[in-house]
């Protein structure tokens, strides 16, 4: 029994089908890309153990049973393993065979080892400004933040992650002086202006900006370039059970980016128009500075004399250094919106000012420091300067194996030429110079 | 004799190419010289006669345009060039204003707009318009309106079907049409010389009489209105944002980029002096507005001279070099020489003579030959490595499989690499030639593209393996076609044969599997992802995978020589999904773009594809070659063994029946 499966394991018909498995996942993966969008699809094709297929539009009873990612890739990968230990031998015909598949293992383990540890991240500024943290491109925190009396710039900071605001449950921490009831998580939201005499819908929350403003929900979003803003309804309760009031913590103002963002889209569809006339864009930046003026507004709670601020944030990755933004070039094309150079000159900037110094990032070249990587990604104009300035946002990726698939290509280019010139070098000296007609 | 007439084919199709070269013969207007002056349009320095040509392609999918298209061809309709056209837009848009230069293929669209049908007597061919039709009466504002609207509540440009496209290649067609009027000229000047001396006259008076206004003195009303009306027009002209025409230097305001008519109009109502090339483009339009000849030569002359003297050689290489390569148009030569070749090949099964075969590889060599002139000649006028966008990658492809067929043809002689490199040279090139009719092929690259290391690595490597994928493919086809349509596959051209598949698809997966992961390392150098699972990166992989799936089903000997076949032709449908495929998806599935024409030839080769792989499956009773080639397609296979790891053409069908 074990023989035979062993047997199985080593067969080359099991390869063959493994491949065959592959090329479909990797198929309706990308099919399932156009209704899924690349992050659903990604996880439900090709991190997963298995998955079926139906089509987006069409019968709903068509569907494809398939392996997920996980599994052929296991399965490749004690392939492989299982032929080399049967069959293994050394003569020079098969160098090549041997050096690409132990590069093609490389490969799968490296990506392996990516799917587990890499992080990817986002760290957004203007110009001037430093940051010493990034911030997560999917999910969200929640964090009761006071500053420490003595120590101007620091915080102490209690986080709670997204996964566990579920309506319903609540949380008690140790180093919170209260109970946070999570009255409605709303996984998607959509800001809204609480107009007096406009609006007849109560106000969210008793405290803080729910009495101008609602989070209503919204469809979750699955497309690639667009993300979910969770919004939570919360009520404190204080040792002895007593209310302390409810909030609306939301993922809308988060970060300075992301109010401007509120604020700017709640200003347009107060102005409404195409708001691309000079005259409505002026209003709309107007408008927009005054929201937003209400938006940053702090939203606190006090407790035993203690003030504690509540934000539902980007989940945060803290460095021990600090990244500051010195000046951004945004070229176009001549007489076009063609971007041509985008390029963030930023500094590095660590406590004692031991190390510090000043690096230019841009496409193609990113900044490779203390195990993360730092690449350009977009770039805009700060709307709400009073001196126009410009802002970047950089891709910080953290992952660990990175350098594996470079090992692993080359490995697999060296085996796969050899292969290559030896069998032409064989066939060259084997073939008889043909005039066959036919 | 014979032997003579390969000399001969290639002598007379090498005079052919050559005389494309010849400059075109211009006893009164030197438009050829015209056209060659360099602007900046898309962002790059190019000739007005590519943005003649790309224009056209813009508005009607072709390089000329028919002011007659209602005539048959042998009614001798009325044709331009590119560089009249657009030379006649320049400076008498009230006459082209009636020439039917916008294409509308949507019947809905026709009847939206009160178009007449094709009708001879009303002479309309129910498919070519003039701006005057477009825009009469409510039109223009409906197509305006529509065209936001859609812009608005579609701007994924996915969920538009084919009316809301249509209508909005109507509506960017019409932007660029205005544009163009308003290049050298406001559209609506008469005698543009004349108005200019006028507008420099009354600026002095006009500015002080500005200025008075602003202080709240008194001032002379008459001065003002008069600096104002141009003004006025001047702003309509730079919001249009045309062509920029003003090369920077001592003769601009700008010393750096390139600048607009408007831009140089309006620094001079600011107060600084007016550059002599607006005057030198007014006396050009002027005089071919009102057909003086030696006036146009002489300005054209001096525009030439101007721009040397500014320092813009390089530029006025470019631009004469550029039309020369358009005016030559190589790759539609080599078209031409590909499908002679590949006829003649195919004579060689039918007559066994071997000129015809000959003839075909002379042929092949000189396509060929024009073929890499015409593709270094654009890398020259790009700076780019070959391949840069999918028009690009086409005659990239065809360009490497036309050298794998004569490398092929150079081993066995037998004309199968002949066929293989010509069909799929011409197909390529056919591609390749849709592809540009939507305009501009040497567009600038975006800034994450912008990069000749990774664009001469990655892009190059990878499309040499589609390249040779898609020759395997085609070798297999040559099986299927010969061994069941004729008598012609014998046993030994089927074992060649197989020989070559194997072969080329070892050479096609050491390629794209190379060329992938280059793009994965590039991928991880611009955004720290090796490998994202994007849809184009997945269609290579899968490239990747079905070359692997051939050969280890080989080794294993899961197929023989007819499963080889079978196996490279499904290559075929797997490169052509990752080629183009997985860029329609982004137009495609949830909508009726799905069905656009691209879509309908993709789904015509799969099927095609398919139909000859039902073919190659069929039991060898029904192979017409079956009486010569016997011991194939039946069962008793052979054990799988994985130190089988030798060319396939070692395992012969005979052998294992041994």
């Amino acid at each position: 029994m074990l023989a035979s499966v062993f047997k199985l394991l080593c067969s080359l018909r099991l390869t063959v089908v493994l491949l065959v498995l592959g090329i479909a996942v990797v198929f309706f993966g990308t099919l399932a890309q156009t209704s899924d969008g690349l992050y659903i699809a990604q996880a439900r094709y090709f991190r997963s153990w298995f998955s079926t297929w139906t089509p987006h539009s069409g019968p709903s009873w068509v569907i494809v049973p398939l392996p997920g990612g996980y599994l052929l890739g296991t399965l490749l990968l004690a392939n492989l393993l299982a032929a080399h230990i049967k069959r293994f031998q050394f003569t020079w015909n098969k160098v090549g065979i041997h050096l690409t598949h132990i590069g093609i293992i490389t490969l799968l383990l490296g990506q392996l080892l990516t799917d587990m540890m890499a992080r990817e991240s986002r760290m957004s500024f203007a110009e001037g400004q430093a940051r010493t943290y990034s911030e997560d491109f999917h999910t969200f925190e929640l964090a009761f933040t006071a500053d420490v009396p003595d120590q101007p710039g620091f915080q102490d900071a209690v986080v709670i992650p997204e996964s566990k605001l579920k309506t319903g449950s609540e949380i008690r921490q140790a180093q919170l002086p209260f109970t946070v009831k999570i009255r409605e998580y709303i996984p998607n939201s959509d800001p809204s202006f609480r107009a007096p005499m406009m609006t007849n819908h109560p106000a969210q929350a008793s405290e803080g900006i729910a009495q101008r403003f609602r989070f209503q929900s919204t469809p979750v979003n699955n497309k690639m370039d667009s993300k979910n803003i969770p919004s939570v309804v919360l009520e404190l309760m204080d040792k002895s059970g007593k209310s302390l009031g409810t909030w609306v913590a939301t993922g809308w103002i988060g970060d300075e980016s992301m109010s401007q963002v509120a604020a700017l889209g709640l200003a347009k569809s107060m102005v409404g128009g195409s708001g691309e006339r000079p005259e409505e864009m002026r209003r709309v930046r107007e408008m927009a500075r005054q929201f937003l003026g209400i938006l940053v507004v702090p939203q606190t709670v006090r407790v035993d004399g203690r003030e504690l601020a509540l934000t539902l944030r980007p989940t945060r990755y803290y460095e021990p250094y600090s990244i500051r933004l010195l000046k951004t070039t945004h070229e176009v094309y001549q007489g076009t919106k063609t971007p041509k150079d985008f390029r963030s000159r930023v500094k590095l900037e660590h406590p004692g000012g031991v190390g510090d110094r000043e690096v230019e990032i841009f496409m193609n070249s990113p900044l490779r420091y203390s195990g993360l990587a730092f690449f350009q990604f977009q770039m805009g104009e700060d709307q709400f300067a009073a001196v126009p300035r410009g802002t970047s946002v950089l891709q910080v990726v953290k992952n660990p194996s990175w350098l594996t698939p470079y090992v692993g290509c080359i490995v697999v280019g060296i085996g796969m030429t050899w292969q290559f010139l030896y069998h032409l070098s064989k066939f060259h000296k084997k073939r008889t110079p043909s005039t066959n007609l036919p | 004799m014979k032997q003579r007439i390969p000399w001969i084919l290639l002598v007379v199709f090498a005079a052919w190419a050559l005389s494309t070269a010849r400059p075109p013969r211009e006893e009164t207007f030197r438009i050829s010289a015209f056209s060659q002056l360099p602007i900046v349009f898309n962002g790059r320095i190019q000739p007005f006669d590519s943005l003649a040509r790309n224009s056209l392609l813009e508005l009607r999918e072709k390089q000329s345009i028919n002011l007659e298209p209602w005539k048959n061809w042998n009614e001798k309709p009325r044709t331009l060039s590119a560089s009249e056209w657009l030379l006649t837009v320049f400076t008498k848009p009230e006459e082209t204003d009636s020439w039917p230069a916008f294409r509308i293929d949507h019947p809905d669209l026709v009847s939206q707009l009160k178009l007449p049908l094709k009708d001879k007597a009303q002479q309309s061919d129910g498919k070519h318009y003039s701006w005057n039709q477009i825009a009469a009466g409510e039109n223009f504002k409906t197509i305006e309106q529509q065209a936001n609207q859609i812009q608005e509540s579609k701007s994924d440009a996915s969920l538009r079907n084919p009316y809301e496209q249509a209508l909005l290649r109507l509506h960017s067609g019409m932007i660029l049409y205005f544009r163009l009027k308003n290049t050298l000229r406001p559209q609506d000047a008469q005698n543009w010389t004349a108005e200019l001396d006028r507008l420099q006259k009354t600026i002095p008076a006009g500015v002080a009489a500005a200025r008075a206004q602003q202080r709240g003195e008194p001032y002379d009303t008459n001065a003002l209105t008069a600096v104002l009306e141009p003004v006025q027009k001047i702003e309509v002209m730079n919001r249009l944002q045309p062509p920029l025409v003003i090369p920077p230097g001592k003769d601009s305001h700008v010393t750096s980029e390139w600048t607009r008519v408007g831009d140089a109009l309006m620094e001079h109502v600011r107060g600084l002096p007016l550059t002599d090339t607006v005057l030198t483009y007014a006396k050009i339009a002027d005089s071919y507005r009102e057909g003086r000849a030696e006036d146009f030569n002489a300005a054209v002359q001096r525009q030439q001279a101007s721009l040397a003297a500014g320092g813009h050689t390089r530029e006025l290489n470019k631009g004469s070099k550029e039309q020369l390569f358009n005016r030559m148009a190589p790759f539609y030569t080599s078209m031409v020489i590909y499908v002679t070749a590949f006829l003649l090949a195919c004579g060689f099964w039918f007559t066994f003579a071997e000129w015809s075969r000959r003839s075909a590889a002379y042929l092949i060599v000189l396509a060929l030959a024009i073929h890499t002139v015409g593709l270094i000649f654009r890398m020259w006028l790009e700076g780019r490595p070959p391949v840069t966008n999918l028009y690009s990658s086409a005659i990239f492809i065809g360009w490497g499989a036309v050298i794998l067929g004569l490398v092929l043809e150079r081993f066995w002689r037998n004309a199968i690499g002949l066929v293989v490199g010509s069909s799929l040279g011409f197909a390529t090139l056919v591609i390749a030639h849709n592809l540009a009719l939507s305009g501009d092929t040497m567009i600038m690259l975006q800034a994450v593209l912008d990069t000749n290391f990774w664009l001469a690595t990655h892009v190059v490597i990878v499309t040499l393996g589609y390249a040779s994928t898609f020759v395997a493919g085609f070798l297999a086809i040559i099986y299927i076609l010969r061994g069941f349509f004729t008598k012609g596959l014998t046993e030994i051209e089927g074992k060649s044969l197989a020989r070559m598949v194997y072969g080329i698809v070892c050479f096609a997966t050491l390629f794209s599997f190379i060329g992938t992961v280059l793009g994965g390392i590039w991928a991880d150098q611009s955004w720290g992802r090796f490998w994202g699972w994007d849809p184009k990166e997945n269609g290579a992989l899968i490239i990747v995978l079905w070359n692997a799936l051939i050969l280890h089903a080989r080794w294993g000997g899961l197929v023989k020589e007819r499963g080889l076949m079978n196996l490279a032709i499904g290559g075929n449908i797997v490169t052509s999904w990752s080629w183009f495929g997985v860029n329609m998806l982004g137009i495609g599935l949830h909508s009726y773009g799905f069905m656009s024409g691209a879509f309908r030839w993709l789904a015509a080769f799969v099927v095609s594809q398919l139909v000859l792989i039902a073919i190659g499956s069929l039991p060898n009773r029904f192979w017409a070659s079956s009486r010569n080639h016997r011991g194939n397609g039946g069962g008793g296979g052979v054990e799988p063994k994985l130190s089988t790891l030798t060319p396939a053409s070692k395992k012969t069908p005979s052998a294992a029946a041994a």
